[in-house]
């Protein structure tokens, strides 16, 4: 896939993708690894303050919260949105072999996502947006803050516009096919997004920045609050299609095996769609104002949205272990040593694959009910999320950027070997850290708090607290190696890369596969029903009966 | 469709395990008690001086072991910060927020909840042992937040 040209610089020759779209692409996931770098940089600097050691007058940051804004909107909205925009638009174009229908959309997107991004960075950085990532009213920012993350947002929605005028026409072309596997992932994510993130869009645009510009006196703060969590729980999803959609669609071809059952992957991958918007108030069970009947229903719902999560356990694990025995791997668990653990892609999303079952597990007690008293805020909940998107998700994004990477810059990974290390580091270090927040968060304490000064610091807090410094320090090492190996891989790499994208094959021809499975609108269309069914009565009940009276404070 | 065995009875036995957690976590709402806030109705953070109880907080004793504690949270501090009820009290909490959103979690009890401005936020608990508990703000609310706490003291009756 790689020449050397003349001057003997490597210029890779991708199938497919214009020089234009691979300028994007790299350009989406270079700022999602600067994103990476410095929202992980204040991660021991919390992880630290734990144990009482508080170095923020080193960090050029105004306040413990100031950093932790830094840390939750870099790592959770930029990180992942910038690198799923890249790897979606590269999916998109390999999946249908052809380049995004429209050249100027796919600039536009990616100009809005950017703009977005420094426009919301700028009073992020200056200390006068301080309301953490969750952004709860009525702590006010200035009005760039949400401004820019609109922007972002209206940005993913062109980049899936321009993907499903690729699907039209493409589908024009080939009528009667079945939609490429990982080309249908990328669209069934984008589908998903689409309706979630109008939550959010509402909440901003509606509520948020005619507020913070003084427009309005006051604002409704439950109604922003639920249509934040309308968008922040399928945003989850967002975050794990794209894992999925790795894990299903190529990591059997990366370990030599097989897609187990193409209908069950497609089957799990669709029911997302209707099963990730109706949950929303499983964030807020502790919240005055939502009748318990309506977090019932939720609750219902949030219990429904694991079984294609255990579908997805299942096909995932019975595809890799086709590989395993593929490679000679014999006996109920004998295949799974056997998996190319030399591969560093295969070993950082199998490393993901075994934290993200113990994060799923803490997610089932987070979303049950009542037993959600007992964490609620604390620092579960926070160790919860380390295993799932800083860890499932995050890990995994790594694992791909290790063939990906190389793939786009025609340059071979700069060290596997440290590759190698950079992921048992990550999940060495996610294991100790996430142990010690489950575990703080079993003793009760608060989350999203400065542990260092807080009088009510327990002696029982310190034992877990090491762990969760200890772990912060060995992920920090970790993602240090990961963007090293990157930046040495982009500029002092001089073998050329040997890969392609990874593309699994079925295990069986399922013929007979139910056409229901290979279409997006009636899917849609029933999530559009379930979703409104599910929130406008309650949306539309704080909208007329709570007040809009609440004004603004900045408290930082 | 094809459904190989194996994975017909994974999804069997995830549809029991998910139904009888949920089971569960219901029978713990009614069966128990064990609920969760609920819509407690709303008041405007501006007329709290006026607008009962929330123009007197404090702990009221409502007599036969009723108390009830009217709390109002503002950053970075609940008022009353100290409160003291005997042991066998049926306590109802009545909270709202002057300013931003705060929680209000008292470790060691079922008690965890958020506290808004513009809701009403309605706990009710049981206290049965005598002894002391820390009450802690759990929702960032600015950057005193990890001072914002308080004391309840169980005495002996």
């Amino acid at each position: 896939m790689t020449r050397a040209n003349a001057a003997g610089s490597l210029s890779p020759d991708i199938p497919y993708v214009p020089a234009g779209s691979r300028r994007i692409i790299l350009a989406y996931l270079t700022l999602a690894m600067v994103a990476l770098a410095l929202g992980g940089l204040v991660g021991p600097f919390q992880a630290l303050n734990s144990i009482g050691v508080n170095l923020y007058d080193y960090l050029p940051v105004t306040s413990y919260y100031h950093g932790l804004t830094l840390h939750g909107v870099l790592l959770v909205l930029v990180w992942t949105t910038f690198f799923i925009a890249g790897f979606l638009s590269l999916v998109t174009i390999h999946g249908f072999q052809r380049p995004l229908s429209s050249r100027g959309l796919e600039r536009l997107a990616f100009w809005s996502m950017t703009l977005g991004l420094l426009v919301a960075a700028v009073p992020i950085l200056l200390n006068r947006a301080t309301v953490l990532f969750t952004a709860y009213p009525p702590l006010r920012a200035h009005p760039a803050f949400y401004i820019g993350l609109a922007l972002v947002v209206i940005g993913t929605w062109l980049l899936s516009a321009n993907v499903f005028l690729t699907y039209r026409d493409w589908r024009r072309e080939n009528p009667g096919k079945r939609t490429p596997l990982i080309a249908f992932g990328a669209m069934v994510t984008l589908a998903m997004w689409d309706l979630a993130s109008l939550g959010i869009a509402v909440e901003f645009v509606a509520l948020l920045i005619p507020w913070s510009l003084g427009l309005v006196e006051g604002t409704n703060v439950l109604l922003a609050r639920s249509l934040f969590w309308f968008t922040g729980h399928p945003i989850v999803y967002f975050w794990l299609l794209p894992t999925y959609l790795s894990w299903y669609f190529m990591m059997p071809k990366q370990v030599g095996g097989k897609l187990f059952s193409e209908s069950l992957a497609r089957l799990a991958f669709l029911l997302f769609i209707p099963m990730s918007l109706p949950v929303g108030f499983h964030h807020q069970y502790t919240d005055p104002g939502v009748p318990t009947s309506w977090k019932l229903v939720h609750a219902f719902f949030t219990f429904v949205v694991f079984f294609p999560s255990a579908l997805t356990m299942f096909t995932v694990l019975a595809s890799l272990e086709t590989g395993g025995r593929a490679r000679g791997g014999k006996g109920a668990v004998g295949w799974f040593f056997r998996l190319p653990w030399k591969d560093p892609s295969v070993t950082a999303q199998l490393l993901a694959m075994i934290l993200f079952a113990l994060g799923g597990i803490s997610g089932l007690i987070n979303a049950s009910y009542n037993l959600n008293l007992s964490v609620h805020n604390t620092l579960w909940v926070v160790g919860h999320f380390h295993l799932t998107v800083g860890t499932a998700v995050t890990l995994s994004f790594m694992g791909i950027t290790y063939w990906l990477i190389p793939y786009l810059t025609g340059r071979a990974l700069y060290s596997p070997g440290m590759a190698r290390l950079q992921a048992w580091l990550w999940f060495i270090g996610m294991a100790l850290m996430g142990r010690g927040q489950h575990w703080l968060g079993i003793l009760d304490a608060p989350r999203r708090t400065m542990l260092s000064d807080a009088p009510y610091y327990a002696a029982e807090w310190l034992t877990p607290s090491y762990l969760v410094a200890a772990g912060g320090i060995v992920l920090t090492v970790s993602g240090f190696l990961y963007l090293l190996n990157m930046a040495l891989t982009a500029w002092a790499s001089r073998v050329p890369a040997q890969v392609e994208v990874p593309m699994a094959e079925p295990l069986q021809d399922e013929a007979a596969m139910p056409v229901a499975l290979d279409r997006l609108r009636p899917w849609v269309v029933g999530s559009a029903i379930l979703t409104a069914a599910a929130w406008v009565p309650m949306l539309w009940y704080m909208t007329v009966a709570h007040p809009w009276t609440i004004r603004g404070f900045t408290m930082w | 469709m094809h459904i190989h065995a194996y994975e017909r009875f994974w999804i069997v036995l995830m549809t029991v395990v998910l139904a009888v957690f949920l089971g569960a976590v219901v029978y713990a709402a009614y069966g128990m008690g064990i609920q969760v806030p609920t819509d407690a109705g709303q008041v405007s953070p501006d007329q709290l001086a006026s607008a009962p109880p929330f123009n007197e907080p404090g702990v009221k004793d409502l007599g036969g072991g009723f108390y009830q504690v009217v709390m109002l949270a503002s950053a970075f501090q609940f008022e009353p910060g100290e409160i003291t009820v005997p042991a066998g009290s049926d306590v109802e909490f009545v909270l709202t927020s002057r300013d931003v959103i705060h929680g209000f979690r008292v470790p060691g009890t079922t008690i965890n909840a958020m506290v808004m401005p513009g809701q009403v936020t309605r706990i009710l608990y049981r206290f049965d042992e005598p002894g002391e508990y820390t009450f802690m703000c759990h929702e960032y609310c600015g950057t005193g937040h990890h001072v914002m706490s308080g004391r309840i003291v169980v005495t002996a009756q």
